[in-house]
């Protein structure tokens, strides 16, 4: 494929291994483990997944100076990135987010009432916030999305107005990450708060590459789509 | 103030030179060393007669580097610069220096600007090396746990929105928390939003 990274011939496991983030993008695909030595390509005609779109994502996830032009989105399959965004969406809010928040509350029942307080009040406000951008997308952008490919332009709604940037949220995200690391008493559950920065570090990585696809997929797809109904 | 000021103008146009000077004069507050028309022999002028305030036409700073301002205020770091300008540059450089005179500003206004400009640095220079919070940046960071904006906290503490924001990015810099809630939390957190 051309200027692809990754390529539909070689082996799944072997882009794992060139980086184990992509394991992440797999239940969102419906791609169980246990694929043995199959190919990228074997292995997405067996789960009805369009190759090309797959290598897309792999590829934007992997390789931040990966930018597809117009054509490449243009002639990619995209039936399948709904159901992609919805299933990244689904991640983060019922599982992600409630995990990081689990391991927070533990940390907050053992500390100082006051501080615990505040924490979680804290916690909260971003999870409002997240939730609030997601809600935006799954009741704006994506039906916008599924009227365009169904063929219906009726819609006056227009993707310019959809900014993927959530600075806010990113800063608050990590903001948390300093507040537990350098200023909340340290000798509350210090190994699971190490976990839970960890934990916290690896969903805003995650969280800037899902703003990645959006921002290289989503957004020229639909202004493509936009345009040809023009 | 034990002594006067002593300021140092860079600027091309003798028209502005005059009267700057002749605004500046009037207030007795500052030494107006001779002024230079570029900055070509800057460096030696400094090093000799040691200007504490610094008032350059950002045009004249060598273009080609993208922003020399930067560089220039890490290796005299004891003087404040204040920007000259005439027509528009970009707010990234401009928020470099300790303060902005506008050409279309009232002249009354020229010498707070420039005192201003000194008291941000008097300010800065103690942070540079440390990692706790000065007693301002500690006032601005309780009113900005409490919810106020920048303009709210300036009328509070009888501030410019200027020096706000400069605490503001001091703070930021200092504690690496950006959002406003998580200062909250570290207000909190260091109980200070009890006082």
């Amino acid at each position: 494929m051309r200027g692809f990274f990754f390529s539909e011939n070689m082996k799944l496991a072997d882009l794992i291994s060139e980086n184990y983030n992509l394991i992440l993008m797999l239940p969102r695909f419906g791609i169980p483990l246990g694929f043995g030595d199959k190919s990228v390509a074997d292995i997405c005609k067996n789960n009805n997944i369009p190759v090309d779109f797959f290598l897309l994502v792999c590829n934007i996830y992997s390789f931040d100076n990966f930018i597809p032009d117009k054509m490449l989105i243009s002639s990619i399959d995209m039936n399948f990135l709904l159901p992609y965004l919805l299933a990244s969406h689904r991640y983060y809010k019922e599982e992600r987010i409630p995990h990081i928040e689990n391991h927070l509350q533990h940390l907050i029942e053992k500390s100082e009432a006051k501080y615990g307080k505040i924490l979680l009040q804290f916690f909260n406000e971003y999870k409002e916030e997240v939730n609030e951008h997601f809600r935006h997308e799954e009741e704006q952008v994506f039906p916008h999305l599924e009227a365009l490919q169904k063929g219906n332009s009726d819609n006056s709604y227009r993707i310019r107005t959809f900014v993927p940037e959530h600075s806010n949220i990113e800063d608050k995200l990590s903001d948390l990450t300093r507040i537990i690391c350098k200023y909340f008493p340290g000798n509350i559950l210090p190994n699971e708060s190490i976990e839970l920065i960890f934990d916290i570090l690896q969903l805003s990585d995650d969280l800037e590459k899902h703003k990645l696809i959006e921002e290289k997929i989503l957004v020229p797809y639909v202004v493509f789509l936009e345009r040809r109904f023009r | 103030m034990s002594r006067k000021l002593k300021v140092l103008i860079v600027e091309p146009s003798s028209i502005i030179v005059e009267g700057l000077l002749k605004i500046l004069n009037g207030t007795e507050l500052f030494h107006i060393l001779p002024s230079l028309p570029d900055v070509q022999h800057l460096q030696e002028r400094l090093s000799v007669s040691h200007p504490d305030i610094l008032i350059l036409n950002p045009t004249l700073l060598f273009p080609t580097k993208r922003i020399p301002i930067f560089s220039f205020l890490n290796e005299n770091p004891q003087i404040a610069v204040v920007a000259l300008i005439y027509q528009y540059v970009e707010a990234k450089v401009l928020s470099a220096y300790h303060g902005v005179i506008d050409i279309r500003e009232n002249p009354g206004q020229i010498a707070p600007i420039l005192l201003e400009a000194q008291a941000i640095l008097r300010e800065a220079v103690p942070s540079s090396d440390s990692y706790e919070l000065s007693d301002r940046e500690t006032e601005v960071l309780i009113c900005l746990a409490k919810g106020l904006i920048s303009k709210e906290i300036a009328d509070k503490l009888n501030i410019s929105v200027h020096t706000v924001n400069s605490h503001r990015k001091n703070i930021t810099r200092k504690t690496g928390i950006k959002s406003i809630a998580g200062l909250a939390v570290y207000a909190m957190l260091h109980n200070l939003t009890d006082k």
